[in-house]
C-alpha cells in the first residue's frame, strides 16, 4: 500500500507508518522503516502457524522491517542494532548461500536464538537483492498458534 | 511449546471473537502485575490479538520497564531499544499503566481478581539466592542483584555505597550478570561516562581501586551459564587482560566436538583466549600502564565452591574467601560439583555473589513452589486458580535473555486468549477493572502514576542527562519522582 505513497511523498510516509505502529498495527519492533524504491523482489514469509504469506519486497528492503510492514509476528526488540535475536528466521536453502556470511556479532546472537538451525539468520541483517527472488523466510514455531483471532496479515 | 496448540490451527477459529465483536458483551478486562519485559510482552500479545480487551499494567515503582531499566547494563543501550516498543503498547487506547502500586500491600490479588476477568502475574524475581556460608554478611560482601541495582539506579539500592577500595574483587557465579559486573568494575571511565549509569555510581567507580576481578564457579568451563556475546565483550574490553589457565581447558576440544553450536563456540572462544600468546592485548595494557592507568585483569576460576568468607583481623571486613576444590560427577549441564577435600584461600576485599535471582511469593492466595521459586503453572495458567496466570521469571525461573521472556510471555498471553475464546474465562458479566481498583487505592491513600506521568519523569531524566552527555540521568529517589509529577 505504501509503495506509491512512498514515491509521491517521501517523509510523510514514514510518519504515517510510525503512527500505524503507535496504534499497534505493525510489529513491536519500533520504527517500521520506510519502503525503499528499488526493483521488486518477491519473497514468501512462512508464519508461525505454517501459513505462507507472499510479499512483494524491494531491493534494499530489510527483512525484519518488511515482515513488520506486512503484519508478521516478527519482533525487533533491539531495533536492528545487533543486540538480541528476536528477529530470528530460517532462510530457504538456495538463497541462504547467496547471502553475505554473517559477521561474528550476528553469529554470537544466533547462539542465543531458540531452535537454532543451520539456515538460521537474523532478519534485521538480511537486505533484499535480486538474488533473493523467491526466497522463503520461515519464522520459528516457538509458541503455540499466534493467530487465535484468525488475524490475516494485510495484503500488500 | 505448550499443549493445546493443534486445535487452534486451520484458520476457522475466530468465532468467539466475532461474536464478541458483534454483540454488546462487555470487554474482557485483563490485569498484568509487573511492567518489565514479561508484563509488557504479555500485554502486547493480548492487545494485538484481541480487538476488545482492555489491559491494565500495575507496577510497584513509579517508573516502568523493570529489568530493562534496572537490570540491563548501562553500556548495553541497544537492548534498551525495546522500551520503544513497550511505549507504543502503553500508549494504546486499550492499555493503561498504573505505577507506584504494590500488589499484595496496596491492593490484594483477590481484589484484582474481583475487578478483572483475568490477572497475569509478571512480577519477576526481586530477591536473590544466597550462598548460605559463614561470613556472607561481612562488610564488603554484596549480592550481584544489589550491586546491579545500585549502578542502575534502583531506588532500594541507591544507598549501597559499595566499598571499592580494594584491588581484588571476587565474583561468585559464571552467568551474564557476573560478566556484567566484572565489565562495569573494569571498564574505562571514558566508556561508562557516556552511558545512563547513575552519577553517584560513576563517581564511586572513578575512585575505585579494583584492578583484578576473579569470576569463580563450582563447576567447569563446559557448565558456564554466560553467553558468548558477553564473554567476547569482556575479552575485548580495552585496558583489561583476560587471565585463563590453559590447564582448565585441556581436552575440551574433544569434549565439545558434538556439543550444540552455542556451547561449542563459547568453549572454543575460551580455549582460544586461554592459549593465546600474549600479543596486542598486552601491548595495549602496557600502554594503559604508561598512561598512569592501573593495568587491569580478570579471569575465570573453575571447580571452586565458596565455603567461608574470611574476615579481617578486626572481624568486620572481608579479607578473602576459602573455597573447596571440586571434581565433577557426570557431564554436561547435569554435572555435579563434589568437594575433593582440598581447599584454597583467595585474597580479596570485595565479594559479589551472583548465583541467581529468586522470585518471592506475592500473596497467600497464590500458590508458590518455594523450592523452585516459581508459581506452579501450565503454559502460564496458575495451577488450581482459574483466571490467574503468570509469565516471565516468576513462571519459569530467573534465566534466559530477552527472547526467552518474550516467547514465554507470548505463550501465557496465548493461554489467556484461548481461555477467553472457549469461555473458560466468563466475560458475560462486566468487570470494573481500574474503576474498582482506583476506589480501593483512593480509600487507602495510594496515588497511582500514569504513563503520561512517567513520560514527564522520562523527559526530566533525559534533560538532566543531556548536560552531561549521557542518554539520561536517572532519578533514584521515588519521592523526587513523585514530586516532579505533582503527587
Amino acid at each position: 500500500m505504501a509503495a506509491s505513497m512512498a514515491a509521491a511523498s517521501g517523509g510523510s510516509v514514514t510518519r504515517r507508518l510510525l503512527r500505524g505502529a503507535a496504534r499497534g498495527l505493525s510489529g513491536g519492533g519500533g520504527a517500521a522503516a520506510e519502503e525503499p524504491e528499488g526493483a521488486v523482489v518477491n519473497v514468501v514469509f512462512v508464519d508461525r502457524t505454517g501459513r505462507h504469506v507472499p510479499v512483494r519486497g524491494r531491493v534494499g528492503d530489510n527483512v525484519l522491517h518488511l515482515a513488520q510492514r506486512h503484519g508478521l509476528e516478527l519482533e525487533g526488540a533491539c531495533e536492528a542494532s545487533l543486540a538480541c535475536s528476536t528477529c530470528h528466521v530460517y532462510v530457504s536453502t538456495p538463497h541462504l548461500d547467496r547471502l553475505p556470511a554473517p559477521d561474528e556479532r550476528e553469529e554470537d546472537l544466533l547462539d542465543q536464538a531458540p531452535q537454532l538451525q543451520e539456515n538460521s539468520r537474523l532478519g534485521c541483517q538480511i537486505v533484499l537483492g535480486p538474488e533473493l527472488e523467491g526466497a522463503h523466510f520461515t519464522l520459528p514455531r516457538v509458541t503455540r498458534n499466534f493467530y487465535v483471532d484468525g488475524h490475516v496479515p494485510k495484503p500488500h | 511449546m505448550g499443549p493445546g496448540g493443534a486445535c487452534w490451527r486451520g484458520g476457522g477459529v475466530p468465532g468467539g471473537f466475532k461474536r464478541w465483536l458483534s454483540s454488546s458483551a462487555p470487554a474482557p478486562r485483563v490485569c498484568v502485575v509487573g511492567s518489565g519485559p514479561a508484563g509488557f510482552y504479555t500485554a502486547q500479545h493480548i492487545l494485538k490479538h484481541h480487538n476488545g480487551a482492555q489491559v491494565d499494567i500495575y507496577e510497584k515503582l513509579p517508573v516502568p520497564f523493570g529489568l530493562v531499566r534496572f537490570g540491563v547494563a548501562p553500556d548495553h543501550p541497544e537492548v534498551k531499544n525495546v522500551i520503544n516498543a513497550f511505549t507504543q503498547t502503553a500508549r494504546l487506547e486499550r492499555c493503561a499503566y498504573y505505577g507506584n502500586i504494590t500488589v499484595g500491600r496496596d491492593v490484594t490479588v483477590a481484589e484484582l481478581r474481583q475487578a478483572y476477568h483475568a490477572v497475569v502475574l509478571s512480577y519477576g524475581a526481586e530477591d536473590n539466592r544466597v550462598l548460605g556460608i559463614p561470613g556472607e554478611n561481612l562488610s564488603g560482601v554484596y549480592s550481584a542483584r544489589a550491586f546491579v541495582g545500585w549502578y542502575n539506579g534502583l531506588p532500594e539500592n541507591r544507598d549501597l555505597k559499595p566499598d571499592l577500595s580494594c584491588e581484588t574483587a571476587l565474583i561468585v557465579g559464571h552467568g551474564n550478570v557476573a560478566l556484567d559486573i566484572a565489565r562495569i568494575l573494569l571498564s574505562p571511565l571514558s566508556l561508562l561516562r557516556k552511558t545512563d549509569i547513575t552519577d553517584c555510581s560513576l563517581a564511586a567507580l572513578a575512585c575505585s581501586k579494583v584492578k583484578r576481578v576473579w569470576l569463580v564457579g563450582r563447576r567447569g568451563p563446559l557448565q558456564v551459564a554466560f553467553t558468548i556475546k558477553e564473554l567476547r565483550e569482556m575479552i575485548n574490553l580495552p585496558g583489561a587482560r583476560p587471565v585463563l589457565n590453559p590447564a582448565d581447558f585441556t581436552g575440551l576440544e574433544n569434549a565439545i566436538k558434538d556439543a550444540p553450536r552455542p556451547r561449542k563456540r563459547l568453549t572454543e572462544l575460551m580455549i582460544k583466549t586461554a592459549l593465546e600468546k600474549p600479543g596486542e592485548k598486552t601491548v595495549e595494557v602496557q600502554a594503559a600502564a604508561t598512561q598512569a592507568v592501573a593495568p587491569r585483569e580478570w579471569g575465570l576460576k573453575f571447580q571452586r565452591s565458596p565455603q567461608e568468607v574470611l574476615p579481617t583481623a578486626d572481624g568486620r571486613r572481608v579479607r578473602g574467601v576459602r573455597m573447596a576444590l571440586t571434581h565433577l560427577e557426570g557431564s554436561g549441564d547435569s554435572a555435579k560439583a563434589v568437594p575433593t577435600g582440598d581447599v584454597e584461600e583467595l585474597e580479596c576485599g570485595l565479594v559479589l555473589s551472583s548465583i541467581g535471582y529468586r522470585s518471592l511469593p506475592l500473596d497467600p492466595s497464590v500458590p508458590f513452589n518455594t523450592q523452585r521459586g516459581i508459581i506452579p503453572n501450565s503454559s502460564g495458567r496458575v495451577e488450581g486458580v482459574p483466571g490467574l496466570y503468570c509469565s516471565g521469571w516468576v513462571k519459569r525461573g530467573p534465566t534466559g535473555v530477552i527472547i526467552t521472556t518474550m516467547n514465554d510471555s507470548f505463550d501465557t498471553a496465548q493461554s489467556v486468549l484461548e481461555d477467553l475464546q472457549v469461555g473458560v474465562l466468563d466475560v458475560s458479566a462486566s468487570r470494573e477493572g481500574f474503576g474498582a481498583v482506583g476506589s480501593i487505592l483512593r480509600s487507602r491513600g495510594v496515588h497511582p502514576v500514569s504513563f503520561s506521568d512517567w513520560e514527564k519523569i522520562d523527559a526530566a531524566e533525559v534533560a538532566r542527562g543531556k548536560a552531561a552527555g549521557k542518554p539520561r540521568e536517572k532519578i533514584v529517589d521515588p519521592q523526587e519522582m513523585l514530586q516532579l509529577i505533582g503527587h
